[in-house]
């Protein structure tokens, strides 16, 4: 039922649409059904003797245009006729197949506009759980099967009951002994086909594992390619692949001859009724019984009932795989997402910060961050200083609500951080992360992305507080240059520096660098941290470093050991103080003190 | 390297070379081809022959109004359907083994060609690209020589047999009704080969909203710190808008085909109810032939509809086949000189002088394929048993150092001489089975620990999978697990921790007791007491052995012989960790920035 009312949501629009597809569908089967008529009509009461048996209203035409002597005369009108029946069949057909395409497609468009806008508003911590590849399969292939299961095995069905219920009604009022006659196979096929295709699913499976396997086979060979030439085991290779690529040839070749016995047995039952009407009804139009045209009307509508038939055991069969996909993306909808319009409050942000015994814990039970507390005043720079996996950057989560703390309190100007509407906060806070993630887009596209309207000037300027924009224009397109896969490949710290750029493009009154210098050089470090200083006057800062060099500056700077402060203070305090800033201080600063230039540019 | 990547443009006109080369892989086959085109024909008989039974049954019993005779006719008509539903049965069977096997035929050649593929070849060529060639080209390739031959065979005799007998029965009217294949054959040429470009453009397409979801969900954070939810969207709405477009027009497009088709069809069948209707009455025409001419009007677009369909199938089969024959010839860059190892009596492998772990590296350049320098006049001597860490920046040349000097590349100029032997003269064999190799990112094999152990040396016993494991701390970890060394590691070893991963990767270098030994260390942090486990496993792997380590961890580039710090592809400092401290330049400060926070506490106590 859930299934059902999703799917309505999706195709809302194009439901109407849809069902008049149906119903044209419909129509152009009765016209397919009508027209053999002209053929057997001109057979026995045009050509043969025949009394007309034709409706009233038809009946006086005929009259009126000579009655049987003119059709004889002028038989080109019935061959007309068929031509006229066939090309209204066709029509009919043509804005069937559109329609149907036209709903479909809308409905296809509306899914994955749905999921794309569903994932890009998951909860991040649903993100951290769920594997790429996986979302990416659902996404694509399981909204490929629902799409052909609305554009092809739906309407199949559909058309497949018109054809059957319409035939019959004009079987039986031909003749209600043959059309028993013609119906004595059917039920046959139809139950063989549908037993077949249920059953044979188990070697579908086969196969699609023993393919799957084959295909891991190889890619663990050529993503393993290393390994494999470092020790020499090339031969080896080749004999372990040789068993998962008989294996495959063995299982296909095993479902090829299941599928060879049901296609000739399944021919062979529909072949039997065609026979069989065609016997019977030769028969008794020999005796008279029945007439010619009968005859050929038979043998023209059982095809009507025996091959769709067949062909509907299949489709049901396969039905069932299109709800094993349409629940795999209801499972991806029904993952919780952040509110897509402003829920929460949106104060004025000014950069007063205040942690309150902060506690966080990761869904996954990692506890980085035990009672954190301290104060950062508007304008203020704060360092933050800890070994790898002290929870630094769970802290800069916290403050941009990529997770929520369970414990403790964060303030922002007074307001409670978890009552702030997550988008206006986000759109107030800019952070460079660790690992910033570029688009597949120009250079220029990349660094507007937060401000899709900035000018050009205001971008260079960005891009030279950055300091990229040197290298940007060094490169052929300039600005203008792809990046990423189709497009050129940046280093380390040129992505860096283009994620600066991009966040500084935008006015922040607080902004966030989580150690987004570190595949920066020391030189263009110092550049960078100077042309912010003087840009980001009045804007509270955090600067997440290993160098003290880049912390040295701060207002105060926090050190962060598993999870808790350990030490607080400005940097000549912590210098002073016995502890992990001095220790790492001490090293840093004897293998620098060689070093001309830099101590003296600060 | 891999944005010159470049995927090649083909070519349009049938390529008969090219199908030439393939015509082997469907030699073994050749009796099978020739029953399967014998049996369509038969099959394209009796299609075309059941019409002409529904004409005898008319004329001889209906129209004569006597039904003697029926009881035989109706055998003969059994026995045709039963001889038809024997011949569908093996034509599928047979069909389907030789789609198989030539598929299997090919796909092992190409796996085979691929293991003797250098090094210069992977890096340039994604694994995707090589993954597509193995998989769906080889499949659409089969396919064509399979089902395309029993479909043309199939069309091509229901169209000469309909013909034939057509104009035997009644040549005028027969004529009269060819006057729509012209036509048929036009429509449906145009239709299947627009259909298949409409087809192609939407899979274009579809790839690319692949790529966006994608893109989408790995730069979520990204996403979400920026606020760019909408404007992604809005991105990705154009995408889906286009390809609602083109699948739109393109099933319209498809929609028009079958009724122009069928339309053509009953314009045949109504100049057969005109023409012959007229003659029927005049008596030169018999009921029975009316009928059976108004089936074969309708009947003969089947047949050219496939063999249109098969001629735009075989275009798109001819750029797989392509595409496969790219790959089947590239030629490796590194081969042995059998001749010349023959020469040297080097072939047997009794006679591979022992290696002792003596490398230098004799003004060694080495570019890229695509003319980028990394190493010019590099030199280096390594005595046996020494440890060499390697640091510097990404992309300074250390692993193309590396691969230099485990023969994974050969000097573009220069030479390597191991234990004074030039390597090039050498069998490649003769290095690699005596070669330890840990990568940064462990590549495991899906199976189980000990399968992935035994991979280091094919015969080795529990003993010695044992030993090694506990050379490298692994041991205990393994006999925790429930299966102990069955444990299967899952794909890529998903189902082992990072740490675990490591130290069977260890294992596996360890038990064949190489020489020489590469190390790239890997970044990601373990936990603390993994650590521990690896760092120990490290030392002892690293006794006695030459052994090159691209070091990220502090303590194992300060328990190294030698640092070599590399930039450009040069030696810029060299010596042991106080040396180079002392010496206060680019090392100190490669040192102060990224390895302090390695420190632990008592280590910075120190």
């Amino acid at each position: 039922m859930k299934r059902l009312k999703i799917l309505l949501q999706f195709t809302k629009k194009n439901l109407l649409r849809y069902f008049l597809a149906i119903i044209f569908s419909g129509i152009a089967v009765i016209f397919s059904i009508i027209s053999p008529m002209v053929i057997s009509f001109t057979v026995d009461s045009v050509i043969g003797d025949e009394p007309m048996d034709l409706p009233d209203w038809l009946m006086t035409r005929v009259s009126d245009f000579g009655g049987r002597d003119a059709l004889r005369e002028n038989i080109w009108i019935l061959g007309l006729l068929f031509v006229l029946l066939t090309l209204l069949t066709g029509i009919f057909q043509y804005i069937k197949n559109r329609w149907f395409a036209i709903s479909t497609e809308n409905a296809t468009k509306n899914i994955r506009d749905t999921l794309y806008d569903h994932l890009q508003h998951m909860e991040y911590h649903e993100h951290v759980k769920s594997q790429t590849g996986d979302l990416t399969q659902r996404c694509t292939a399981d909204v490929e099967t629902m799409r052909k299961f609305m554009a092809n095995q739906v309407t199949q069905v559909g058309e497949i009951l018109f054809t059957v219920v319409f035939t019959l009604i004009v079987m039986v009022g031909l003749n209600v002994e043959l059309t028993l006659y013609s119906l004595a196979v059917v039920p046959f096929i139809f139950l063989v086909s549908v037993i077949f295709f249920t059953k044979v699913k188990k070697t579908f499976l086969e196969v699609e594992a023993t393919d799957s396997e084959l295909h891991a086979t190889i890619q663990e060979n050529l993503t393993g390619v290393r390994v494999v030439r470092a020790f020499g085991r090339q031969a080896y290779e080749i004999d372990r692949f040789k068993v998962k690529n008989e294996n495959h040839r063995e299982k296909v070749r095993k479902l090829n001859e299941l599928l060879a016995w049901y296609w000739s047995m399944s021919d062979l039952l529909c072949m039997i009724q065609a026979m069989l009407v065609l016997f019977i009804s030769v028969s008794w139009a020999a005796s008279g019984r029945i007439t010619l045209g009968t005859v050929i009307l038979f043998i023209t509508y059982i095809r009507n009932l025996i091959w769709p038939i067949r062909q509907l055991g299949r489709v049901i069969s396969d039905m069932g795989q299109a709800f094993v996909a349409f629940d795999r993306i209801i499972e991806i909808l029904d993952k919780p997402a952040e509110p897509k319009f402003t829920q929460g409050l949106t104060p004025e942000i000014k950069g007063n910060i205040v942690f309150e015994n902060v506690s966080f814990q990761y869904p996954d039970g990692t506890n980085p961050l035990k009672d954190i507390s301290f104060e950062v005043k508007q304008g203020q720079t704060v360092g933050i200083l800890g070994p790898t996996g002290c929870g630094k950057s769970s802290l800069m989560h916290l403050l941009v609500r990529l997770f929520d703390y369970q414990k403790g309190s964060i303030k922002i100007d007074g307001y409670e951080l978890k009552e702030i509407d997550k988008k206006w906060l986000r759109s107030h806070i800019g952070i460079v992360l660790q690992e910033p993630f570029l688009f597949s887009k120009t250079v220029l596209e990349n660094i507007k992305l937060a401000k899709p309207d900035a000018s050009m000037d205001e971008v260079e300027r960005a891009a030279k507080i950055a300091a990229i924009h040197d290298t940007v224009i060094s490169f052929e397109k300039g600005y203008e240059t792809l990046v990423g896969e189709r497009g050129v490949t940046l280093s380390g710290g040129q992505v860096q520096r283009v994620a600066i750029a991009r966040t500084v493009l935008k006015n922040h009154p607080i902004l966030i660098f989580d150690d987004s210098l570190s595949a920066v050089d020391m030189e263009t470090d110092i550049m960078i941290r100077k042309a912010l200083r003087e840009r980001s006057k009045g804007v509270t800062t955090f600067i997440i470093s290993h160098r003290i060099n880049t912390l040295a500056q701060a207002d105060f700077i926090v050190v962060l050991d598993k999870g808790r402060i350990v030490q607080m203070g400005t940097h000549d305090e912590l210098v002073r103080e016995e502890g992990l800033y001095s220790r790492i201080w001490a090293i840093q600063s004897s293998l620098e003190e060689g070093q001309e230039g830099e101590k003296n540019n600060e | 390297m891999n944005n010159t990547f470049q995927e090649e443009v083909f070519s349009k006109g049938v390529n008969i070379d090219l199908w030439k080369k393939f015509l082997r892989y469907a030699k073994p086959y050749r009796g099978k081809l020739i029953m399967l085109s014998i049996f369509m024909a038969m099959l394209a008989g009796f299609d075309a022959v059941i019409p002409l039974m529904q004409r005898y049954a008319i004329d001889n019993f209906i129209v004569a109004h006597t039904t003697s005779g029926t009881i035989l006719f109706f055998a003969a008509y059994a026995l045709v359907v039963i001889v038809q539903a024997i011949i569908v049965k093996v034509m599928i069977s047979y069909a389907g083994y030789v789609e198989t096997g030539i598929c299997y035929d090919i796909r092992k050649d190409g796996f085979e060609h691929l293991q003797e593929l250098s090094f210069s070849y992977y890096d340039t060529t994604p694994v995707g690209w090589m993954m597509s060639r193995l998989t769906s080209d080889i499949w659409r390739l089969g396919n064509t020589l399979s089902w395309g031959l029993v479909d043309f065979a199939w069309g091509l005799c229901m169209m000469v047999i309909t013909s034939i007998v057509m104009l035997v029965l009644e040549w005028k009217l027969a004529l009269l009704t060819f006057i729509v294949i012209p036509f048929l054959f036009l429509v449906s040429i145009y239709f299947q080969k627009r259909i298949l470009l409409n087809h192609r453009d939407i899979r274009k397409t579809n790839s690319l909203i692949t790529a966006a979801f994608n893109e989408g969900i790995q730069g979520v954070k990204t996403t979400k710190t920026l606020v760019r939810e909408e404007g992604n969207l809005n991105d990705f709405m154009k995408l889906t808008k286009e390809m609602n477009r083109k699948s739109i027009s393109a099933a319209t497009f498809a929609a028009v085909y079958m009724p122009i088709v069928t339309l053509l069809g009953s314009i045949a069948a109504s100049i057969v109810i005109w023409k012959g209707g007229n003659r029927l009455m005049i008596g030169t025409l018999s009921y029975g032939t009316l009928t059976a001419f108004i089936s074969y009007a309708i009947q003969f677009f089947f047949p050219i509809r496939d063999m249109a369909r098969i001629f735009t199938d075989l275009q798109s089969a001819q750029a797989s086949a392509e595409r496969i024959m790219s790959l089947l010839e590239t030629k490796p860059d590194i081969v042995d000189n059998v001749e010349e190892l023959e020469k040297n009596g080097l072939s047997d492998r009794k006679s591979w002088p022992k290696i002792n772990g003596n490398i230098v590296f004799e003004n060694v350049s080495f570019a890229y394929k695509t003319g980028e320098k990394v190493l010019e006049n590099f030199n280096l001597s390594v005595k046996a048993g020494e440890k060499i860490a390697l640091v510097g920046d990404t992309g300074a040349g250390k692993s193309t150092i590396v691969n230099l000097a485990c023969r994974f590349y050969e000097p573009t100029g220069g030479r390597i001489l191991i234990d004074g032997h030039d390597y090039t003269k050498m069998p490649l064999m003769w290095l690699h089975s005596n070669l330890g190799y840990v990568l940064q990112t462990p590549h495991l094999f899906s199976g189980t620990i000990r399968e992935n152990i035994l991979y280091g040396k094919l015969d080795a016993t529990e003993e010695e999978i044992i030993r090694a494991s506990k050379l490298v701390n692994l041991h205990d970890i393994v006999m925790k697990m429930e299966k102990g060394y069955d444990t299967p590691v899952g794909e890529g070893g998903s189902l082992l921790s990072t740490g675990e991963k490591q130290l069977v990767s260890f294992a596996r270098a360890i038990i064949a007791d190489p020489a020489i030994f590469v190390l790239d260390e890997a970044t990601s942090s373990v936990d603390t007491e993994t650590e521990h486990l690896i760092q120990g496993a490290i030392a002892n792997i690293l006794k006695n052995r030459t052994s090159f380590i691209i070091a990220h961890r502090l303590s194992t580039i300060r328990s190294a012989d030698r640092i070599l710090v590399i930039r450009d592809g040069r030696i810029i400092e060299e010596g042991t960790h106080q040396q180079l401290l002392a010496r206060k330049g680019h090392y100190a400060r490669l040192y102060t920035n990224q390895y302090t926070m390695q420190l632990e506490h008592g280590d910075i106590s120190e």
